[in-house]
């Protein structure tokens, strides 16, 4: 057993193409058979990705021995790399088309993220402006909440939950975004860069827009990977400094 | 062969990572500032000029969309790497604050759609 589990330990990613590969096939099996692909399959292959990541430590599912692979799989570098790739699809005209409204929702997406957040925190007892901003932050990303944390040295404890507050954001989006698609009118390639947008969170928004419809991904993860960045840049500075006007 | 394009894919995505890491050191921010949206715009940029000039091979193409369709798969293998354990043992004030001001974010989305010019 032990020489089994090196083995699969060694070969780590290669073993995380199996896993996936049987994780993607279960999960499209109940989605054509059991819901009649009501839920989209992608939708509950990511909601058993979660699950079993459930059950591992800091890393997921990651931190098992034999699992370790899934890191590098799931890991920024190639996340990254085949988000880019789904630019291929999407066409610049349809780009040009959203405009400056593209610009205005990045800007809203953060503000708006940033002071429901950090209101929430403060009616919770975190009063302090370092607090505030380092929660709000983690409202925007679990990227833009420690970065933000680092830079005003607020404490370790604000920052892990500013964390978590990313990933419950990135988890939420993910499930959430298939079913209320419809609703919010996400179906063409303005709006999904619109949501995007407001939205942010790179991981929640590509995954939930797959989940709905792939055609959209590039569009949405576009403007989402600008959220960050735009993030980064307001919550540190401008909006601390709005924050310090008003609470200590 | 397809390793042409997994070759654009890799320099558009360097290149972009350069950028955002550029303009993350010029603000002072550790990171990378939307390294992945500036790559992205470099391949859209780079095969709307390589189709209207046709130097793009379908098989040069393939190697580019051997990833998109990967992409799924990597983001299973993403979420079951998450700390889904620290962020649910985050307490309230993390359940709470990343569900509202999620939900805050969703309620604008049709409020500025209304306003690209998708008619």
């Amino acid at each position: 057993m032990n020489d089994f589990i090196k083995i699969l330990d060694k070969n780590g990613l290669v073993f995380a193409f199996l896993v996936v590969g049987v994780i993607m096939y279960v999960s499209y099996f109940i989605s054509k058979k059991l819901t009649k692909s009501k839920i989209p399959g992608a939708a509950i292959a990511i909601s058993v990705g979660l699950l079993i990541a459930y059950f591992g430590g800091e890393k997921g599912v990651a931190s098992l021995p034999a699992f370790s692979g899934m890191a590098l799989l799931g890991g920024s570098m190639l996340r990254d790399f085949s988000i880019v790739s789904t630019a291929l699809g999407a066409s610049f005209h349809e780009i040009k088309k959203t405009g400056w409204v593209g610009f205005l929702v990045l800007v809203l997406g953060t503000v708006v993220a940033f002071f429901v957040g950090g209101s929430i925190g403060y009616v919770m007892g975190y009063g302090d402006a370092k607090s505030f901003a380092t929660i709000g932050a983690g409202a925007c990303t679990f990227i833009v909440g420690p970065v933000t944390g680092a830079a005003l040295g607020a404490s370790s404890d604000v920052i892990a939950i500013s964390i978590a507050i990313g990933v419950i954001k990135s988890i939420m989006v993910t499930i959430a975004t298939p079913f209320v698609a419809k609703k919010l009118g996400i179906d063409n390639p303005q709006t999904a860069m619109v949501f995007g947008g407001l939205v942010g969170s790179t991981s929640g928004v590509s995954a939930g827009l797959a989940a709905t419809d792939v055609k959209l991904v590039p569009y949405g993860a576009l403007t989402a990977t600008f959220h960050t960045a735009m993030g980064c840049l307001l919550c540190p500075s401008i909006l601390y400094f709005l924050v310090q006007l008003f609470l200590p | 062969m397809k390793i042409y394009g997994v070759a654009i894919l890799a320099a558009c995505f360097l290149l972009g990572h350069i950028v955002g890491d550029a303009l993350g050191k010029a603000f002072h921010l550790t990171g990378n500032l939307g390294g992945v949206g500036f790559a992205m715009l470099l391949l859209v940029f780079a095969n709307d000029y390589f189709k209207r000039k046709n130097l793009i091979p379908a098989e040069t193409e393939n190697g580019i969309l051997f990833w998109s369709n990967m992409y799924i798969p990597v983001v299973v293998a993403m979420s079951a790497t998450q700390n889904v354990k620290a962020a649910l043992s985050g307490g309230w004030v993390a359940i709470l604050a990343g569900i509202i001001a999620t939900t805050a974010c969703f309620i604008l989305v049709p409020i500025f759609s209304k306003l690209t010019k998708n008619k």
